[in-house]
């Protein structure tokens, strides 16, 4: 394989399509290994701030172990993270959260027992103050402002913050995870698959989520497999093939053919 | 805009229905437990009216109830972590006895030594609470196996120590305040102890981080650890807190019938359990309530109170607790089916791998 000339090729694609802001999150390089399996080889991505960036690619391509890494939950064999410029180890989903990214698996990592409310402050609750915080107490009512706010603010239609998000449709707890993780983001959100399992009335609702949360300044990763889906919500769409990106994408100027041949590796052969 | 967005999502909020309907029935489970209670009440009442339904008889009821109602606040716990504690009557008899062997040795009948059998208690509680908690969140051992374990080994233990005889020297006024004690007029002690601990794991369960903790491990373990909860530690604290109980309900029990009762607790761990699962907490975790428990746990004493009463065989008592637990988990399994059949399957295969 001739990898000269397909990093060159991602450069130059990478530099017509670039945004004029400078990355948030930005991925250099980086080498993934499961055994013998090059699962990332030489992989690069960036984001800017308020910015949707979709990442497609067939099954195998790559898109997962990337988002995984840049989530903190693995660790590259090799290659460069850098968070708003400088160079960071993301050890653990924790130091990715700490520096303001939050991730949307697939499982939305929802208890299905707990209400909207208590499932957006699991694990960051708000206490009472004083002496009956120190207690464990917690103030309900500012959770619950706090979630109805951040609902609407991000138009996600949650009818009942009091019920347990198990009765609810997957559109609704899809909801609930984005805007969850939205709330808590400062920087980036990852979104693995998130119009997966939904019809289509609540896939409209979700992609509208994302555009408002991209609005509120806050980068946004989508790995889909859905095209459609992908051009009508993404500013730009990278495309990883066999372990790196083979081309970047405005969606605007892009094409559902020009997509899948890159999908399936027809560009990686070509010099640009 | 967000009119619009509703509008658009109309069909979500015909979805929204069986959310309003599942935690309806957990709330109606409680509240209809205590129209049995009621109603077995009545029943005993109209049946023998000079002496069921009198002060006396009452008070006996709600003295006989504290215990269990100690243990069933822990247990309460444990549960809705979707664990289990069977090791509650033997860790109960298991610090009675090091809590009699502990006044013994310091010698006196007064409050201190009532207090030094209370430390001792808490502790004994303390250590198999831990040693369940250790064994369930770190070695992964299922909970029914740790706890059953325990319950036979923290019995032997008790019967190595005592050589299997009753320990019958507690300090008087551990007996004679604590035990058969009122506090005014013909309000027992042991009650007003029991209704203390059930108000503040009210509290605890519903109102703390701790509480929300406790169902969210119980609800989707995985959720809580993506949420940054220490899942492991947490599930300890819960078996640590049951224990605990245990143990203070161990050095009551011993107060109340002036005797460790070694061979007298086989069916305690059932009867617990059935009154909490009876009250709506479900075996299958993230579900349930103290209050629900509490109502739970009062209908096997009545229904042993009211047998005797009207001459039925109290064993009758035993055949009805298993049924109604049996019943109860049956209608629990068919809701959640309900609850959660749609758009995610998955959860209820998660539920089911839970049981085990």
């Amino acid at each position: 394989m001739d990898e000269s000339i397909e990093v060159k090729a991602d450069l130059s694609q990478a530099d017509r399509a670039s945004t004029a802001k400078s990355p948030i999150l930005e991925a250099r390089n980086v080498l993934k290994r499961y055994g013998h399996v090059e699962a990332l080889a030489d992989a690069n991505f960036e984001v800017a701030a308020g910015e949707v960036v979709a990442l497609i690619g067939d099954n195998g391509a790559g898109k997962s172990t990337l988002v995984r890494i840049l989530s903190g939950v693995e660790m590259p064999d090799a290659g460069q993270i850098l968070f708003n410029g400088d160079p960071v180890q993301l050890a653990s989903p924790t130091a990715a959260r700490e520096l303001g990214m939050e991730t949307v698996f697939q499982d939305l990592a929802l208890a299905p027992h707990l209400s909207p409310v208590q499932n957006m402050y699991l694990g960051r609750e708000a206490m009472r103050s004083g002496l009956l915080g120190l207690l464990g107490l917690m103030d309900t009512k500012t959770m619950y402002k706090g979630s109805r706010e951040a609902f609407d603010r991000l138009g996600a239609t949650v009818r009942n913050l009091n019920g347990p998000v198990g009765g609810m449709s997957g559109g609704q707890r899809q909801a609930i995870a984005v805007a969850r993780a939205a709330t808590w983001a400062q920087k980036v959100v990852f979104l693995d698959e998130p119009t997966a399992a939904l019809g289509v009335v609540q896939t409209k609702a979700v992609l509208d989520l994302i555009r408002r949360v991209s609005n509120e300044g806050i980068a946004v990763v989508l790995v889909s497999h859905s095209m459609p889906h992908v051009m009508e919500v993404a500013d730009r769409i990278q495309v990883m093939w066999r372990g790196r990106r083979v081309a970047t994408y405005r969606a605007k100027d892009t094409s559902m053919e020009q997509l899948v041949s890159a999908m399936t590796g027809a560009l990686s052969r070509e010099a640009s | 805009m967000t009119k619009v967005l509703n509008a658009k999502l109309s069909p979500d909020a015909v979805e929204d229905l069986p959310t309003g309907r599942l935690k309806g029935a957990f709330r109606l489970q409680a509240m209809q437990m205590l129209i049995l209670l009621a109603i077995l009440l009545g029943i005993f009442g109209v049946l023998k009216p000079d002496t069921f339904l009198t002060l006396f008889n009452l008070r006996d009821i709600v003295q006989g109830a504290a215990i269990y109602v100690i243990l069933g606040v822990g247990q309460t716990f444990v549960i809705i972590t979707a664990g289990i504690d069977l090791s509650v009557g033997s860790v109960l008899v298991f610090s009675a006895v090091v809590a009699d062997k502990a006044m013994v040795a310091v010698g006196g009948q007064g409050w201190v030594t009532v207090l030094v059998g209370f430390v001792a208690a808490c502790l004994a509680g303390i250590c198999w609470g831990l040693i369940n908690g250790v064994m369930v969140a770190k070695a992964k051992v299922p909970p029914l196996i740790v706890t059953l374990g325990s319950m036979s080994a923290a019995l032997g233990i008790a019967q190595v120590i005592t050589n299997g005889l009753d320990l019958r020297d507690a300090p008087a006024t551990l007996t004679n305040d604590i035990g058969f004690g009122n506090i005014i007029g013909s309000v027992p002690t042991l009650a007003v102890i029991a209704g203390v601990i059930a108000l503040l794991g009210i509290i605890l369960l519903h109102r703390t981080r701790f509480g929300l903790h406790t169902y969210a491990i119980g609800s989707n373990p995985e959720a809580g650890r993506r949420a940054g909860i220490g899942v492991e530690r947490h599930l300890i604290k819960v078996y640590v807190l049951a224990g605990l109980l245990a143990g203070f309900a161990g050095l009551l029990n011993l107060g109340f019938y002036q005797s460790t009762t070694i061979s007298g607790q086989s069916n305690t761990p059932l009867n617990i359990i059935a009154g909490v699962a009876i009250g709506g907490t479900s075996l299958f975790g993230g579900v349930g309530s103290i209050f629900g428990s509490v109502i739970g746990l009062f209908i096997p004493i009545t229904l042993q109170n009211g047998f005797v009463q009207i001459n039925v065989q109290p064993f009758w008592q035993q055949v009805v607790v298993g049924v109604l637990l049996v019943a109860v988990v049956y209608i629990d399994q068919r809701r959640r089916a309900a609850a959660t059949r749609g758009p995610k399957p998955s959860i209820l295969r998660h539920l089911i791998n839970k049981s085990k």
